[in-house]
């Protein structure tokens, strides 16, 4: 029995607009830019791909299952930009085939900055996708499938996880194949689902590249390779981006005909199914542990964090963003703190990599800048405005706290932000 | 059958005020790499006219230094030709150091051991020092014996017309920068029509740049399918680290350099503007411009006028060891050129450590991955990228680290072998 078990990254950030130094105020997210690009990707990916998989689902009779992780940052997005496609997720909710994995609400990196943040992250996610599809989370994948031993040590504090999703990275497994279901080393009760890369690049990179040998790729042709597993595991993680459908393959490659056919294909061997992470977790035990002692990711040739930590601008970038948690903090001020963490997103870093620059290579992907230089400077520049939101804002909450006379206070704040907005103006004009 | 090609430069190092003088140098040394022959001609300038100021050479120096030249390459002949031709001149300042030199120094045609009187020679203008320097190398060229004629710029296109002419060989002409770069939109119709006839009679034209190719097919109705792009290299000058501190200033200093002839062309008021901004911002930085050119005293003006005065420094000329000097110096060198056809100085700022902020309206830009550009007129995000530099020590090493590799790309093995491929689409 080989069991097929799919699951769909759904992210989109919130890019920053052109920041200088000489900006000042703190209207950091490009709206026109990121509505523009939602609904795009809307139209071409999230609502043709929705509508084919309730298709599917009906017409399997619930055989056919799929797993989305979905982050916060998208849902804010498609509530403000697409409410269409939200309610067209919910309609999958509805079915039962499909389920919701959790993950850190802002797509972030900060599993490996501070573990405070994350595990708030994460608990945000949780609620929200409890709030709109009705789901309690028991499946957890982390950013861009960053993991190491720490991790599961991190989410046992949640006590009802099952398991984690990551690569299946060759140097992780050895000999041994991603087929099946594994346990991390520090943690008795999580499982570890290992993503197929073979398979899932097949679909994901080569569906449509004329190069290669086994292009082209026919939905009974993937079947049988699915099939050829059964022997040695019982299980193909196939874990991709969504954006896979209709944007990184566009409609023309044939990849929805390759989707439509894909389930009657699979369920030509009697024995093959369709199962969601969670069925997978307890349908079949673990066959032994896996030591991740450095970290691995999904991303590039390296499976490493090269793509977000690979020069010092990304590092000095990560650094100083969590080295303002507790200032940032401190203000509980909701609009600082909801600007801070937006900016958490890992690709605000991603667009940082220097890797492949020069090659022009892959990073390219609804990049808004020329040059990681211009990420970075750009990223800084933000970051700078809100240190200095920061410093008012306690500035401001320590002079409540020791002026007591309240109508003194009143028109010493009047009287500042007089002042303020002249400086406005007048750097304006010299502008 | 050895390739040989009959090749009319004008200015060749040490003898140099420009890239050009660097390219030429740069491919002509991988062209006898490769086992092509060349006969460069030169006009002999009058070492008076650089602004450096160099030493006046004599008769002897000049045969010399024509040997030491030819001993560097293997495939090389040089012949110099006394002219008063100068590069990036204009005839209104060709015009004011002909009255400078009225009863000027004795000039010797090199490789002649003919005496000749300049004062006695001249017309007075610079065209007919161009046409006259055309007779003289359709002289040399019957005597040669050559497969390709090959000419870099303007002034020595009349000559390689008539030297591809009385050899019946085909010509190519290469541009390294336009009348509209030099000039914007008031250009000079003469200059115009000469750059304009090269090109048409031209076989191929290697443009160093997609910048210029389109300004080639623009401005000078050629088809895009004769202009070749060979874009410019960067030899291997070994690279030093370390960055030198000025005795002038300040160890916490932080320096922004501009570097290259001070004319309209290259934007050094937009190098003010954007310095003006800085100082908004930050107090540490100084900035350097250094070169020469006809902007000069406006600029010292202007940065007085802004009330920078104290933080702007006018070196003038510099040449050799003082150029590397001032890029040890440096923290990030900006090229704001408003029309720049390629631009090797990035490449050098770079091959000493120097992260490079340059315009996007340069050919550079369109292969440099690792510097900051803007638009030369957008003084904004110059100054923000600049503030950025100095700021973050994380940015300043990635550029420049990347950069430095970056920079072993760009060799001059490969432009001439794309030019000499060039040169055998033409003969056949």
């Amino acid at each position: 029995m080989a069991s097929v078990c799919f699951y769909f990254q759904v992210h989109q950030p919130f890019r920053l607009r052109h920041y200088t130094i000489f900006d000042s105020h703190s209207n950091y997210f490009d709206d026109t830019e990121n509505a523009r690009i939602c609904r795009k990707v809307a139209e071409k990916c999230y609502l043709p791909a929705n509508q084919l998989f309730l298709d599917l689902i009906k017409r399997h009779q619930g055989r056919f299952k799929i797993a989305y992780s979905i982050t916060g940052l998208l849902l804010e997005q498609l509530q403000l930009y697409a409410p269409n496609v939200l309610e067209s997720f919910q309609q999958l909710a509805d079915t039962g085939c499909v389920e919701f994995l959790a993950e850190t609400y802002y797509h972030s990196l900060s599993f490996l900055y501070s573990p405070e943040e994350f595990i708030e992250q994460i608990k945000a996610h949780r609620e929200i996708i409890r709030k709109l599809f009705g789901q309690k989370t028991r499946i957890f994948r982390n950013t861009e499938l960053i993991y190491n031993n720490q991790l599961p040590e991190l989410l046992d504090r949640f006590e009802d996880f099952d398991a984690i999703i990551t690569e299946g990275a060759d140097h992780i497994l050895g000999y041994r194949s991603p087929n099946f279901v594994y346990r991390p080393v520090n943690s008795r009760r999580l499982k570890l689902l290992l993503k197929n890369y073979r398979l899932s690049d097949d679909i994901a990179f080569r569906f449509s590249n004329r190069d290669w040998s086994q292009w082209p790729m026919t939905a009974d042709k993937f079947a049988g390779w699915v099939n050829d597993v059964n022997g040695c595991g019982y299980v193909v993680n196939l874990f991709m981006d969504y954006e896979t459908f209709g944007e990184h393959q566009w409609e023309s490659t044939g990849i929805f005909e390759f989707l439509r056919h894909l389930p009657q294909e699979i369920f030509k061997y009697p024995d093959n199914n369709f199962k969601t992470p969670s069925e997978v977790v307890a349908s079949y035990d673990a066959v032994g542990t896996i030591d991740v002692p450095h970290t691995i990711s999904w991303a590039d040739m390296e499976r490493n964090l090269s793509a977000w930590r690979g020069n010092p601008m990304q590092e000095n970038a990560l650094a100083e963003i969590y080295r303002m948690e507790q200032l940032v903090k401190e203000t509980a001020d909701r609009q600082i703190i909801e600007d801070w963490r937006k900016l958490q997103t890992s690709d605000h870093f991603y667009y940082m990599c220097t890797k492949y620059f020069a090659d022009g290579d892959v990073h390219k992907y609804f990049n808004p800048y020329e040059s990681p230089y211009d990420s970075y400077i750009n990223f800084m520049n933000v970051l700078d405005n809100i240190n200095s939101r920061c410093d008012t804002a306690l500035a401001q909450k320590e002079q409540k706290h020791f002026t007591t006379p309240v109508r003194q206070t009143e028109q010493g704040k009047i009287g500042k932000k007089k002042n303020v907005n002249k400086y406005c103006v007048l750097e304006r004009n010299l502008l | 059958m050895k390739l040989k090609t009959f090749m009319l430069g004008w200015e060749f190092p040490p003898f140099i005020s420009g890239g050009l003088g660097t390219a030429c140098y740069g491919l002509t040394k991988a062209l006898d790499g490769l086992g092509v022959g060349v006969i460069f001609l030169l006009p002999r300038i009058s070492p008076s006219q650089y602004a450096g100021g160099i030493k006046m050479l004599s008769a002897q120096d000049i045969v010399k230094s024509e040997q030491v030249m030819s001993a560097e390459f293997k495939n090389v002949k040089f012949r110099t030709i006394t002219s008063e031709l100068q590069p990036y001149a204009n005839p209104l300042s060709y015009h004011q150091t002909q009255l400078q030199q009225t009863k000027a120094s004795v000039h010797i045609s090199a490789g002649q051991t003919e005496i000749e009187f300049a004062a006695s020679h001249y017309g007075g203008d610079m065209y007919s020092q161009v046409y006259r320097y055309a007779e003289k190398v359709t002289q040399i060229a019957a005597s040669e014996d050559f497969d390709v004629v090959h000419a870099h710029d303007w002034m020595t296109y009349p000559a390689a017309i008539a030297a591809a002419k009385i050899s019946a060989k085909p010509l190519v002409v290469q541009v390294h920068s336009t009348e509209f770069d030099r000039s914007g939109e008031n250009i000079n119709q003469m200059i115009y029509d000469i750059e304009r006839q090269g090109m048409h009679c031209a076989h191929k034209i290697i443009a160093v740049s997609n910048y210029t190719k389109n300004i080639i097919t623009s401005r000078y109705g050629i088809s895009a399918d004769r202009v070749e792009v060979v874009y410019n290299a960067i030899g291997n000058n070994g690279t030093n680290g370390s960055r030198a501190v000025c005795s002038t200033f300040n160890k916490n200093d932080r320096i922004v350099l501009f570097l290259g002839r001070i004319t309209m062309q290259k934007g050094p008021e937009y190098f003010i503007a954007a310095a003006k901004k800085v100082l908004e911002k930050m107090d540490n930085v100084k900035f350097v411009m250094a070169g020469d050119g006809d902007m000069a005293h406006r600029m010292i003006e202007l940065a007085a006028r802004l009330r920078i005065g104290h933080k702007v420094f006018f070196t003038g000329f510099l040449r050799g060891e003082d150029v590397r000097k001032a890029y040890k110096m440096a923290d990030l060198y900006i090229m704001p050129s408003v029309s720049e056809p390629f631009g090797i100085a990035p490449l050098e700022a770079l091959q000493q450590n120097v992260p490079v902020l340059i315009s996007r309206q340069s050919g550079i830009s369109e292969v440099l991955t690792n510097a900051l550009k803007v638009d030369f007129w957008d003084i904004n995000e110059m100054a923000n990228k600049i503030i950025s530099v100095l700021r973050h020590p994380s940015l300043h090493q990635t550029l420049q680290k990347n950069g430095l590799e970056e920079i072993r790309r760009f060799r001059w093995e490969d432009s001439a072998a794309k030019v000499k491929r060039i040169y055998e689409s033409v003969l056949n």
